[in-house]
């Protein structure tokens, strides 16, 4: 049995946070660059220029991408061979999110849902833990924007909606959100199991590259069937008109109760910042 | 595209001039404020007390900053969604402020309230907080300072870049923009 310390988990946690939110992804702004090409306003361009720019000056300049900074996003995953030691493992993770805010200067957004009192320190994270194979730990860190998380819902659809109520229904979501998520956005869709677990697939969908399709071919259609659809909203970068509505879109399926057709759509902003490491 | 530099408070020639679609670079003071804030100006009129600044003419942005690093006037700041504020926007207006920044639709009472007493709905670029820390010149805490990223800070901008969206013309930038693009 591996063990491995929970002072290397909040170290990662640390520093996956604090990278996360200063350097926008290669793969994100290799995206943005292309868009500006798909871009039909000039307006639009003139958008997605400026989030070129943010992102250098956040890097060279070392301020956060964007202010809000997010709820700490976790997914974990520990090999089985692996045992934790020193501490429990949801203790290191939000001792890791304490010291990235307060040391990166990133902004503490978690309150109390009734008083609306501020954590202080942007603990608890919202911590997804699943075994594996193995004796590794793989930590991925998603950092959430409030703006684009409140354009997510889950819905059960009744089966015989199929696949064109899925697409109404990704649509109708986009098409609430209008400018309010930060477009362009990224979209993640999935769809199946029950409430919560289509829930969790479309947050698992985000955390795909920008531009790679799902293997299985019906779903990677969709994908492109439903990014196609989003461009032609004419909702564009900040939602000031423009071709470029979604940087991309991912689903994420697995099999479903015969009675039930769960979908979750879960909406990104375009400042997408994620970051992994394996331990 | 053509960018003309504007100043804050705003001047009421300017503000008829300005069109839904233009971008614009802000030059002046402007204040934050955001969910909590609003909240406690409703208050403080209904205690019949006085708000922090004097509304008229002025510009609130809709802005909650990260914690400014050392050696930094203001950490990232980009705009909220302005639509949590649109319940109190309309009061404000009434009182004189002409000028608001953020981003998202606002509410049919706030567009009609900003056609009555002539104010305009700017939309700074959401996400780009870094970019729009490089126009704030210097900031101030002015009141509110126990709310934390919610306090009333009064900035100073140079060229901030800003989107027309709502002007005194009752155009509407998201309104117009969708539609030309929508195919």
């Amino acid at each position: 049995m591996r063990e491995v310390h929970v002072d290397r988990i909040t170290g990662a946690l640390e520093e996956l946070f604090i990278d996360a939110n200063y350097n926008l992804s290669q793969n994100v702004l290799d995206t943005l660059e292309r868009s500006i090409g798909k871009e039909g306003s000039p307006v639009g361009k003139e958008v997605i220029r400026e989030l070129i720019r943010n992102a250098s000056v956040a890097k060279d300049e070392h301020v956060p991408i964007c202010q809000d900074t997010g709820l700490a996003v976790t997914f974990i995953e520990v090999g089985q061979d692996v045992h934790i030691v020193g501490g429990l493992l949801s203790d290191a993770v939000d001792e890791g999110v304490r010291r990235a805010y307060e040391k990166g200067y990133l902004r503490k957004s978690a309150c109390h849902p009734f008083s609306r009192k501020n954590t202080g320190d942007n603990t608890p994270a919202i911590l997804h833990v699943k075994i594996v194979p193995g004796d590794k730990v793989k930590i991925t860190v998603l950092p959430k924007g409030g703006g684009s998380e409140n354009y997510g819902e889950v819905r059960m659809l009744v089966p015989s909606q199929g696949k064109e109520g899925m697409r109404a229904f990704v649509l109708e979501m986009v098409t609430k959100g209008g400018p309010n998520p930060c477009p362009p956005i990224i979209v993640g869709v999935g769809i199946g199991g029950n409430l919560e677990t289509s829930a969790l697939l479309s947050k698992e969908a985000l955390m795909e590259p920008l531009g790679k399709r799902s293997a299985d071919q019906a779903v990677a259609a969709l994908e492109v069937e439903l990014l196609d659809a989003i461009n032609e909203s004419g909702i564009g970068p900040q939602g000031y008109g423009g071709t470029v509505t979604a940087l991309d879109v991912h689903v994420k399926m697995m099999p479903c109760h015969i009675a039930s057709l769960p979908v979750a759509v879960n909406i990104q902003c375009h400042a997408h910042r994620i970051r992994e490491m394996t331990i | 595209m053509e960018i003309r530099r504007i100043k804050a408070p705003l001047e009421a020639g300017v503000i008829e001039e300005l069109k839904a679609g233009e971008k614009v670079l802000l030059n002046g003071y402007i204040y934050t404020a955001r969910d909590a804030a609003h909240k406690r100006f409703m208050d403080t009129l209904k205690d019949g007390g006085t708000l922090p600044f004097d509304m008229v003419n002025q510009v609130i942005y809709y802005c909650g900053p990260s914690p400014a690093p050392p050696g930094r006037v203001i950490g990232a700041c980009g705009p909220t969604t302005s639509s949590r504020m649109d319940a109190y926007a309309p009061k404000l207006i009434s009182l004189g402020l002409k000028g608001m920044i953020g981003k998202g639709k606002r509410s049919q009472a706030v567009k009609d309230a900003m056609k009555q007493y002539r104010a305009v709905y700017f939309g700074a670029t959401g996400g780009a907080g870094a970019l729009l820390s490089k126009s704030v010149l210097s900031s101030e805490i002015i009141a509110y300072g126990d709310m934390g990223p919610e306090a009333v800070v009064r900035l100073e901008v140079r060229d901030m870049p800003l989107f027309v969206i709502n002007d005194t013309h009752g155009n509407d930038l998201y309104e117009s923009g969708t539609s030309q693009y929508r195919r």
